[in-house]
């Protein structure tokens, strides 16, 4: 057992874990954040990419022993005093999901992807987001909203 | 996940001896390690975390060498200034590596010390003459790869930097897995310091390898028509459910024309 200490969503946590414990298990178990999810748990399906000092990641494939001292962001943690991100509300204009299950993870991509590529096309979208997983959508309103929601954040 | 215990590097020193027993692992951005314990192919009884080492991350030019740290993610090579204008075939390399959650935790380092046969970065290496920085000596590529997931290094030896001499001409080609993004083949050209070199990944039943014929075809002619006729030896390719040998020797062709098009370019 290890204490390990992080900023998740701006708060300062820390909880007692064993050192095979994942990034994505502390958030869910020990901190009690259910928004960031587990799809494929074989780090193919992005459900589970947070923010982790400003960078994208996908929780399931680090451990959380590697996010001591880190700032990490969580679905939960991307909007602003109950005002949707641009993102998410690129999403919910575009109807950017079915299930839902791998939204978090799409939103979280999206936006890291937007911040760096404030000019991004289609293309780029689409290459961005290989790392993300729907098998509802056919991802043609994902790349509308995507789109949509770089513009949005460029204000 | 199987237990393991947990160390965090002060420095070279410090990591080397502490991963210097048969069953202790180096851990890089362990996006292959991790993975692997997860799956259950990989069981270290510790982890030693080379995160915390500063003097393992960057990128530095020194007239006709470009060195990057063990420790330096593919993110940053990929949108390194210093590495887009000297080598460009490596910059690119980098950023077509798995997706985007992989670039921003995977490193230089990681990659080749695990050698796997489909990877990008053993075949920049090889296919540039690169010379590996380890905590106790240099290797050259040549000598590094060793086959599939075996290198030169030995228990406790920490891969420091990558050193890579500017070429006047490369390209880097892949036909990824439209899955994994792993080289399905992957063939990296180049022409320089370190000779004519052409180096394939993903395609050897050995892992990484150089392929002669086209290298002394491109010695003459640096063109993709001086590959034409070439063929390469099924015998010597890998056989799996994602491409039958037959059609990865097809590929290795199509593939190194199109980089030497694309370097000569």
């Amino acid at each position: 057992m290890a204490t390990v200490s992080m900023t998740v969503n701006g708060n300062a946590v820390a909880a007692d874990v064993e050192p095979d414990t994942l990034l994505v298990d502390y958030i869910r178990e020990h901190i009690g954040l259910t928004g960031t999810h587990v799809g494929c748990d074989t780090s193919q399906c992005g459900s589970c990419c947070v923010m982790l000092d400003g960078d994208s990641v996908k929780s399931c494939t680090m451990l959380a022993v590697q996010a001591e001292g880190a700032e990490v962001t969580t679905i939960e943690g991307v909007a602003d005093n109950g005002e949707f991100h641009p993102m998410q509300q690129a999403f919910h204009d575009n109807h950017a999901l079915q299930c839902g299950f791998c939204t978090p993870g799409m939103v979280i991509s999206a936006i890291d992807l937007a911040a760096k590529n404030p000019d991004i096309d289609e293309a780029g979208v689409r290459r961005g987001l290989e790392g993300n997983l729907c098998r509802c959508t056919g991802y043609h309103n994902i790349v509308k909203a995507v789109l949509a929601g770089a513009q949005a954040m460029k204000g | 996940m199987s237990g393991f215990n947990y160390h965090k590097a002060s420095d070279v020193a410090d990591a080397a001896g502490k991963s210097s027993s048969d069953d202790a692992l180096p851990l890089a951005g362990g996006m292959t390690i991790l993975p692997s314990i997860k799956l259950g192919l990989s069981d270290p009884s510790d982890l030693v975390d080379l995160a915390g080492i500063g003097d393992l991350k960057g990128v530095s030019v020194d007239g006709d060498t470009v060195t990057i740290g063990a420790m330096t993610r593919h993110a940053d090579v990929a949108g390194s200034a210093d590495v887009q204008q000297a080598i460009p075939a490596l910059a690119a390399l980098a950023g077509g590596i798995g997706d985007a959650q992989v670039r921003n935790r995977g490193t230089l380092g990681g990659s080749i010390a695990n050698n796997d046969p489909a990877a990008d970065y053993p075949a920049a290496c090889l296919g540039l003459g690169a010379t590996i920085v380890t905590s106790n000596r240099e290797i050259a590529a040549d000598d590094f790869f060793k086959g599939l997931f075996e290198t030169a290094l030995d228990a406790g030896e920490i891969i420091t930097a990558v050193k890579f001499p500017v070429p006047a001409k490369a390209a880097y080609e892949k036909f990824p897995n439209p899955a994994s993004r792993y080289a399905l083949v992957g063939v990296f050209v180049s022409d320089g310091p370190a000779g004519t070199r052409v180096a394939v990944t993903g395609a050897g039943v050995n892992g990484v390898f150089r392929q002669g014929d086209m290298e002394a075809a491109l010695g003459g002619s640096f063109s993709a028509d001086a590959l034409e006729g070439i063929s390469v030896s099924e015998g010597d390719m890998a056989s799996d459910l994602h491409a039958a040998s037959d059609y990865r020797a097809h590929l290795v062709g199509v593939i190194a024309k199109r980089a030497v098009a694309a370097a000569a370019g």
